[in-house]
């Protein structure tokens, strides 16, 4: 067997991959662009909710929305440190982002614009974005498989979380349940949008799913989506805004309408209502928080120096 | 600038386990390290003590050492209890 081969019985024995394991350069190359992607939507996730701090209508809301927040912070890092496992250093990461080589999900290019978008973002995008993550607990790289057990544990309490604020609008005032009504109608099918092209635009997935890094397709996943948020949405009282959704005997799962690649192309190459201001908020902060890390830096190595010098 | 050292940080989550490799993360000195593993690593009870280790003092086998390493354990089969036959009235040994 050669190097390529082996690699590829242990993954087919479901034996982990870890960081100093020969590797092909093209599964290296695939986990650091998915698992850096996926750190840096963590981080720029943080951004429209941390939007909602200041303004949550009770202790209750904000000391969950905070902690939420603080959460996905734990994600990025956990999963910018297994990125690096694979050699790659985290300020070159870092640059990816800010010069918008790398990519982040799409989804936090939309606006949160009422408090109800707090909940759809906890409903439906955290939970769109379990049954991405899930089986990404058994992917074949180690070090990811851990940092995303992780990251799972966390995420079903963000999904709660979300569900609970739409609970309490859906028994309100009809104000309320408007403004439930209209959130979702916005994060309805942009989560859709959250598993990515269709298999037949998604070129690479075939690969993926044999190196098992990925175990679903995006349709498949999508599916699984929309027959679980079916059943969820009658408990919230709300409609989700496509006619085309219903139950098919046959296939055993609901129907759903066609989703708007366009919009989803557009998004993705930077055209969305909020992809200039994200990375805008994220170089700002960086280069502002410059003069701190570099402080930091300063003190430590003063700290270091003065421990020699008694000794 | 330049990145700041890795740590690799280890946890025992409870009295009477072993530190446990959780994960790693950047930080100026070994301080920092430790506010930052307790942030990150124990924001739900996860740990009762920390241990942090700056990465560049870890040594580490090397995976293509494994066959010589780890192989010749294989075929040791009298390192463990179940190699000796024993007869059956005789209990709890």
């Amino acid at each position: 067997m050669n190097l390529e081969e082996k690699f590829q019985s242990k993954v087919d024995q479901e034996i982990k991959i870890e960081p100093k394991d020969w590797m092909p350069d093209a599964y290296r190359k695939t986990l650091i662009r998915q698992i850096s992607q996926h750190a840096h939507s963590e981080i720029v996730g943080m951004l429209p909710e941390g939007n909602w701090i200041t303004r949550a209508p009770s202790l209750r809301r904000k000391v969950g929305l905070i902690a939420k927040v603080q959460d996905e912070a734990g994600h990025g890092l956990y999963l910018y440190a297994a990125a690096e496992t694979l050699g790659v250093e985290r300020n070159t990461l870092f640059e990816q982002l800010h010069d918008g080589s790398a990519k982040y999900s799409s989804i936090f290019n939309y606006p949160t614009l009422s408090w109800a978008d707090i909940g759809s973002i906890g409903w439906l995008v955290d939970g769109a974005a379990i049954m991405n993550q899930v089986p990404l607990c058994r992917c074949s790289f180690g070090p990811y498989a851990r940092a995303m057990v992780r990251v799972c544990k966390e995420e079903s309490f963000h999904q709660r979380q979300g569900f609970e604020i739409l609970l309490a609008l859906s028994k309100g005032t009809e104000a309320q349940k408007a403004m439930l009504q209209e959130s979702v109608n916005r994060w309805w099918w942009p989560s859709m949008m959250m598993f990515g092209p269709s298999d037949a635009d998604s070129p690479h997935t075939a690969r993926s799913m044999k190196w098992k890094i990925k175990r679903f397709t995006n349709d498949e996943l999508r599916q699984k989506f929309v027959d679980v948020c079916y059943e969820q949405a009658k408990v919230l009282n709300v409609t989700l805004p496509d006619p085309d959704i219903k139950w098919n005997e046959e296939r055993g799962h609901f129907d759903y309408g066609e989703i708007n690649w366009d919009e989803f192309w557009d998004v993705v190459k930077g055209n969305g209502p909020c992809n200039k201001q994200r990375i805008a908020t994220r170089v700002k902060a960086h280069e502002e928080g410059a003069w701190v890390r570099e402080a930091a830096m300063a003190y430590a190595e003063k700290q270091e120096q003065r421990k020699n010098k008694v000794a | 600038m330049k990145n700041w050292p890795l740590y690799e940080i280890f946890i025992r989550s409870k009295q009477g386990l072993h530190h446990k490799h959780v994960g790693s993360l950047h930080a100026t000195d070994s301080t920092m390290a430790m506010e930052n593993a307790r942030d990150v690593y124990t924001r739900r009870q996860e740990g009762v003590s920390i241990w942090v280790v700056e990465s560049k003092h870890i040594t580490a086998s090397n995976p293509d050492d494994s066959e010589e390493l780890f192989d010749p354990a294989a075929d040791k089969v009298y390192r463990h209890p179940t190699f000796y036959d024993l007869p059956d009235e005789l209990k709890h040994m």
